[in-house]
């Protein structure tokens, strides 16, 4: 295991963005999210919670996805893919993943890289090296633990822990190595007994957090007739404006509309986040499948809790980053609905 | 022989003007008639009244490229719906003012009221706003980038 | 606080068993003392969730759209801000006024949950508060917070009282405040114009559009909003430009000029906490600058600012340029 003085971190970003392009969460108008490093940047890895999750380097709100140009019944394309032609995407690293966030993009993954593979998605991720780091200050809206995963040891292409004075590094990938090694002059040996220390002591206030012990026993995929046609989706989901904050703070959230854009020049054919909240989400020719907005919020979470684990051998799509908790106009989540519809332990 | 490639590229700015079909729009044809001339970078949209113009309007026609955007109605109390162009001067005096909050330069955006007779003032108005315009420069903060991407 | 929620409980109890009303709507409780939601409540059993504390800040008005129109009378209560939004939407026919019975419910501020982490607590298990002191009782312990610091920023600057009511519930005096909640805006005024561009730049940045401030803005009652009409031209979803975020908000913003009442509640769910009321609170002190001080909301009839005239308003040009106040 490595370290490095926390006054040095900076000379670490300056390193790696020698080469690679660098995302750390950083506070801008207020607000801690991802953005690219520049000197002079407010760094804040001791945010719990980034508004917008990691999901947007991968699968960004807006991408580009073609440009055309049409001319009677012709079609000349001008730009298609990721990038301009010739291009290539400057590999990036994303640091500071916390591990509820690095689980969510396993499952974006099974969504965007299974057949057939999302090019755009796969390109972001193949440029990525993910730096993951340890939560010590877990709050009350977490309950990553609840889906398995241990916060106090994030995996990655490099994990690390920050205390005090030291972020310890430990490389687990040949992508994490190479990271190091862009850096090495930097790092100094040690950390172990440190990092064990505070692992031990975020367990510890993890198994006492109030949502540490939700009941997730009754979402099985043989409950799916039984959950979708209880009676108490209507109370729960009353209060809903309908608004997409749920789904766009979301980290495992993937849904995604295709627009056009005239240009001056053409059209651009882009791609951005779309909402199962949104009145319009399942707009079709023949009108639309989901009229009320307690169908819509009822899609939500039985995708979250059955529909995708069903189809992925059990892996919710929840990560328990609790931003919804945080975030929802009036106060609904997932917590709430878990509870009302899980198991008998909840009550 | 001119060396072309210092040669700057004069800035002709893209003018939007909104003119209501019964004073303003005769007006602008009365100016051409009476051969009074007024810059071709105009590009007036004939509207039914001064009012019809929707602040959205307005705002499209930054994003598509406008430098600045001009409205003109018939002088107030002589509406030929009577009432529509009062509306259209609290609303524009509201959108003005609130552009101007947002730190959209406040010269972009004007209203003036042009009768059928006043072929002269229209004129006048159209080549007074696009040289301030001109005097202001492109405008870049209410623009779309996509919209002039190939240009 | 708790004598005012026992007294609400009381009434809403006594409304739902003679039958006087068919439901009322207020808070239950959530998780945390934090987070309660709105709700509706249809029997004296469902009330035992019933809640009303220094969380409740949600407006509850637009909720009535939806219920007036159902069988039966709606109970609501409304705080001071609330009321305003209320009349708003009877004077535009959006609620029945005569299937709504008003409980006016005291309010002296709610408090910002992360206002509250923000200081550093966390975890948040009861708040006792005694004039400007606030007791935060956490699992860390007890914490005492200034009251001022931790308010709803649209609490901030209230001053508003009920304006309307059927009845009223309140058991304490508010006390009498005397704060310009045009300061912010006029800070910005007197920016120059590239400071204000900057300043807006940086907060309209971190839109992401998810729609809350106007789904929960009770002055945005449209049934299809432009924004979400594919044929409209503008409906883009997301913010690919950063043209999409201006016409956006801009757009929003004055279509509620006049009829916003500065309830506050867009400020307060932006996830991304942009400050949203400085946007229609500057169409409001315009209107009273130039046309005479309006309070949207005072009463539920009567013409707006902007479908109204007079012969003589200023010229845009002139109001742009700053030639009247």
């Amino acid at each position: 295991m490595l370290k490095i003085a926390k006054e040095r971190l900076n000379e670490l970003y300056a390193k790696i963005s020698e080469s690679m392009g660098l995302f750390i969460p950083i506070k801008k108008g207020g607000e801690v999210n991802y953005h690219v490093w520049g000197e002079g940047k407010e760094v804040s890895l001791e945010t719990l919670k980034t508004v917008k999750s990691p999901k947007n380097m991968f699968f960004p709100q807006t991408e580009n996805m073609m440009k055309f140009k049409t001319e009677g019944k012709n079609i000349e394309i001008l730009e298609a893919g990721i990038r301009k032609q010739g291009d290539e995407l400057k590999p990036f690293v994303a640091f500071g993943v916390k591990a509820c966030d690095y689980k969510a993009i396993e499952v974006l993954d099974k969504v965007f890289l299974a057949e057939p593979v999302d090019t755009f998605y796969q390109a972001r991720r193949n440029a990525t090296t993910i730096v993951t780091l340890a939560c010590s200050k877990p709050e009350e809206s977490c309950f990553c633990g609840v889906f398995g995963i241990d916060a106090t040891n994030p995996q990655g292409d490099v994990s690390t822990w920050l205390d005090e004075k030291y972020l310890y590094w430990q490389a687990n990938t040949e992508k994490g190595e190479t990271l190091t090694s862009l850096a090495s002059e930097l790092f100094e040996k040690g950390g172990e007994t440190e990092v064990e220390a505070q692992k031990t002591s975020t367990k510890a206030v993890l198994a006492q957090l109030p949502f540490a012990n939700l009941d997730l026993s009754r979402f099985k995929p043989e409950n799916l007739n039984e959950l979708f046609d209880d009676t108490r989706w209507e109370e729960m989901s009353e209060a809903c404006l309908g608004c997409g904050t749920c789904t766009f703070v979301c980290p495992t959230c993937q849904c995604f509309d295709i627009r056009d854009f005239k240009t001056n020049d053409g059209v651009i054919r882009y791609r951005c986040w779309d909402s199962c909240m949104y009145s319009d989400f399942t707009l079709m020719a023949h009108g639309n499948s989901r009229t009320t907005q307690m169908q819509r919020f009822r899609q939500r979470f039985m995708h979250k809790l059955v529909y995708y684990p069903s189809q992925n051998d059990g892996l919710y799509s929840c990560v328990g980053c609790g931003r919804c908790v945080n975030k929802c106009p009036q106060n609904l989540n997932i917590v709430k609905v878990i509870k009302t519809l899980g198991g008998k332990k909840n009550d | 022989m001119q060396d072309v490639t210092t040669e700057k590229k004069e800035f002709t700015p893209n003018i939007v003007a909104f003119c209501c079909n019964w004073c303003s729009y005769a007006g602008a044809d009365l100016a051409g008639s009476s051969r009074l001339s007024y810059p071709a970078n105009v590009k007036i949209i004939r509207v039914p009244c001064s009012c019809r113009v929707n602040p959205t309007f307005v705002l499209k026609a930054f994003q598509q490229g406008a430098d600045g955007v001009i409205l003109c109605g018939c002088h107030p109390g002589d509406c030929h719906y009577v009432t529509g162009n009062y509306y259209t001067r609290r609303r524009m005096a509201l959108l003005f003012n609130f552009l101007n909050y947002m730190g959209i330069e406040k010269e972009r955006t004007r209203v003036e009221w042009v009768s059928a007779a006043e072929g002269q003032k229209f004129s006048a108005v159209m080549n007074d706003f696009v040289k301030t315009v001109t005097e202001l420069g492109e405008n870049k903060r209410l623009t779309d980038l996509r919209v002039k991407e190939g240009e | 606080m708790k004598d005012v929620e026992l007294k609400m409980l009381e009434r809403a109890k006594a409304l739902l068993e003679s039958g006087e009303v068919a439901r009322v709507i207020g808070w239950k409780k959530g998780e945390f003392i934090y987070d309660p939601a709105p709700a509706s409540f249809e029997t004296v059993d469902e009330l035992k969730d019933f809640v009303y504390n220094w969380f409740c800040g949600a407006n509850l008005s637009k909720y009535l759209i939806q219920a007036s129109k159902k069988e039966g009378k709606t109970a609501v209560f409304l705080k001071p801000c609330d009321t305003y939004s209320f009349n708003q939407l009877v004077k535009e026919h959006r609620v029945k006024r005569e299937n709504i019975h008003v409980i006016a419910v005291e309010c002296l501020g709610k408090f910002d949950v992360a206002k509250i982490k923000a200081q550093g607590v966390s975890s948040i298990v009861d708040v006792e508060v005694q004039n400007k002191e606030v007791k935060v009782k956490s699992f860390g312990g007890e914490t005492v917070l200034n009251k001022p610091e931790i308010l709803l920023t649209k609490c901030e600057t209230c001053q508003k009282t009920h304006q309307v009511k059927d009845e009223e519930i309140i058991l304490h005096d508010r006390p009498e405040r005397d704060v310009n909640r045009f300061a912010e805006v006029e800070k910005l005024e007197a920016m120059t114009p590239d400071e204000r561009f900057a300043f807006w730049r940086e907060q309209l940045q971190k839109c992401i559009r998810c729609n809350a401030c106007r789904n929960v803005c009770p002055a945005c009652s449209c049934v299809k909003c432009v924004f979400d009409n594919p044929a409209s031209g503008i409906a883009a979803k997301a913010n690919d430009d950063k043209f999409e975020e201006q016409l956006f908000h801009i757009i929003r913003a004055f279509h509620v000029a006049g009829r916003c009442t500065d309830c506050g509640e867009c400020s307060r769910v932006c996830p991304q906490n942009i400050p949203l009321h400085l946007l229609n609170r500057k169409f409001i002190k315009d209107i009273d600058g130039l046309y005479g001080e309006y309070q949207a909301g005072e009463t539920d009839e009567g013409k707006t600012p902007l479908t109204s005239y007079t012969e003589n308003d200023i010229e845009p040009t002139d109001a742009v340029n700053g030639e009247a106040k």
